[in-house]
């Protein structure tokens, strides 16, 4: 096995994911088998090339950057209106600080 | 009127003769749409007032005597991870089942103010991720070709309401293959434009270098008609690009004598036999039409699943982090700190698939892996760009199948995520490499399910691809 239950839980608590007991066994599962599968590209010498973090083509323009104009923004009711709790123009959470 | 055969060209007539109002054609397309819904459950939303609102405006035009817009009354169907403003946008997803949008997509706006018509949401994987539909925490969309198969994903409504007839022609979002494979399970047109053509403004991200929004259709000049609209820069969107945006239309009468071809040699390797058949026919069509064959070799296409599967679940992590029980997502009623907020929502509220994601994603991205799966999988990337960019040094655009098998039952691969994964072998390269695609139907298997072939060009030369795709569709017709 490349990925133990453990490791399933230290990952889910990074990603803020709650997991049940099964879906952690059937996740070291899932991920084992699809892991394995991504081994596949150890078989490809990638030596000098460099990485490609976007879709790369030949562009006549690059003035990708906008002048710094200030502009209508979402006003603070729309901005909160999907919110499941809300008060005071905020968005509301659970408290943080005990007192 | 009969719906389900218009064309946008058709509409535009019988509006300018006064065969129908806009606003006629809206209210019948939506009674036929939600008459036909429940045999496919492919649309998630029905947005009424805002269609009639649409319509009557086209409707106004037409009687001041103005242009009513390239798109005028036609009835569109919008897959749900598109924000439409005031109009319920689910991605799919529990999380956002009660989610309204505060303002419309780029590609939204853009077609509403060329006279279209959107009647509602469009099923999906949820936040796009599946190769079924069978993600949805909405229930499955049905095949309209064969009710007990998959329509394909991630864009399944969108590609079920065109093939149904149930909407003229549908926006869809391919990050891998999400437009084109259930545009060919469906037998519909189905377009991926280059990375960077249509803004991805308001489209809920799930992969960012990977995600297009891109329309599917009848037939492919609605196809181009709507893509036509849609293309161009929005400053809105950063990587949305500059290049100037060709005449589809023009593109797809030009003659294709002489028009080279490649034929990628790791594509028709395991094609099942009636698939292979179907687009060896239409290899035989584009020659008929003066075509040239040549062979090409994509030699990194082995490695294009595993290269994908990691950059798309990095991404995914990522930009999924924001579903949080905070600002748009229903929130967990059990949680009593903020940690366990975010994870209790986060655990009841995402479906199996997303989950796997979110977790592969975080994991190739964790400490110790990041080098050996994430820059790894970037580095391959390249090499299948490459591979693209080589090919294309000696012919014009690319043909290959779409899918390497037609549409398949309902839960035949919902418990095999790896094989689930496979089914996006031929697509995912080209989205890689961010090259226009497209999937025009080209004849059935001996069962009559559909099968696409893709048609791959160069960057920004959706001239070519347009081009051979209306060849095809011109041989296809004629056969």
């Amino acid at each position: 096995m490349r990925i133990t239950e453990q490791q399933v839980s230290y990952v889910a608590d990074l990603a803020n994911l709650r997991l049940s007991e099964q879906e952690v066994a059937r996740m070291a599962r899932d991920l084992d088998g699809i892991l394995s599968h991504m081994e596949k590209l150890n078989e490809v010498d990638t030596s000098g090339v460099e990485p490609m973090a976007q879709v790369l083509y030949e562009a006549g323009e690059t003035a990708t950057l906008r002048e710094d104009v200030p502009g209508a923004t979402l006003d603070n009711a729309a901005a909160l209106a999907n919110a499941p709790l809300s008060g005071a123009g905020q968005f509301k959470v659970p408290k943080i600080i005990e007192r | 009127m009969e719906i389900s055969k218009l064309t946008i060209g058709r509409i535009q007539a019988g509006l300018r003769e006064k065969k129908f109002s806009a606003a006629e054609l809206a209210a019948e397309a939506l009674g036929f749409a939600r008459d036909e819904n429940s045999k496919t459950n492919a649309y998630l939303t029905f947005c009424e007032e805002r269609a009639m609102a649409a319509a009557r405006q086209v409707d106004e035009k037409l009687a001041r005597g103005q242009e009513p817009g390239a798109l005028a009354g036609v009835p569109l169907a919008v897959k749900d991870v598109i924000s439409t403003r005031g109009v319920r946008t689910t991605c799919g997803s529990k999380l956002l089942a009660r989610y309204i949008p505060p303002y419309d997509a780029t590609a939204v706006e853009r077609l509403e103010a060329a006279g279209a018509v959107v009647l509602g949401k469009a099923n999906c994987d949820e936040f796009a991720m599946g190769s079924s539909n069978e993600n949805s925490a909405f229930g499955p969309v049905k095949n309209p070709v064969a009710l007990d198969r998959v329509p394909g994903g991630s864009s399944g409504g969108s590609a079920a309401v065109v093939a149904q007839g149930t909407a003229v022609a549908a926006l869809g979002s391919d990050t891998g293959g999400s437009i084109r494979q259930p545009a060919s399970f469906c037998g519909v047109v189905g377009v991926t434009p280059t990375y960077g053509r249509v803004s991805r403004y308001g489209l809920v991200a799930f992969g960012s270098s990977l995600d297009h929004i891109g329309p599917l259709a009848r037939n492919v000049s609605d196809a181009a008609a709507v893509l036509q609209v849609m293309a161009g820069r929005d400053g809105r969107d950063a990587t949305s690009a500059f290049a100037p945006v060709p005449d589809y239309a023009a593109a797809l009468k030009e003659p294709v004598r002489g028009l080279k071809i490649g034929l990628p040699r790791e594509y028709f390797e395991g094609l099942t036999s009636d698939t292979g058949r179907q687009i060896e026919k239409g290899i035989e069509l584009l020659r008929g039409q003066g075509c040239e064959f040549v062979e090409v070799s994509l030699p990194n296409t082995e490695y294009a699943i595993a290269c994908y599967y990691i950059i798309c679940t990095a991404e995914a992590s990522s930009n999924l982090a924001r579903f949080d029980g905070v600002r748009y997502t229903t929130r967990s009623s059990a949680a009593q700190t903020m940690a366990d907020m975010y994870r209790m929502t986060r655990g009841e509220g995402f479906g199996a698939e997303c989950k796997r994601r979110i977790m592969l994603g975080t994991y190739v991205l964790s400490h110790g892996y990041y080098d050996a799966y994430y820059l790894k999988a970037q580095k391959v990337r390249a090499l299948i760009a490459r591979d693209f960019q080589r090919a294309f040094e000696g012919v014009d655009a690319l043909v290959a199948p779409v899918s390497p098998f037609p549409a398949f039952k309902l839960g035949e691969k919902l418990d095999d995520p790896i094989q689930m994964y496979l089914s996006d072998i031929y697509t995912i390269t080209g989205s890689l490499a961010g090259i226009p695609c497209m999937s025009v139907p080209c004849g059935a298997t001996g069962a009559g399910l559909p099968v696409g072939m893709q048609i791959l060009a160069r960057h920004f030369d959706g001239r070519g691809r347009f081009r051979g795709g209306g060849a095809l569709e011109r041989a296809l017709v004629g056969a």
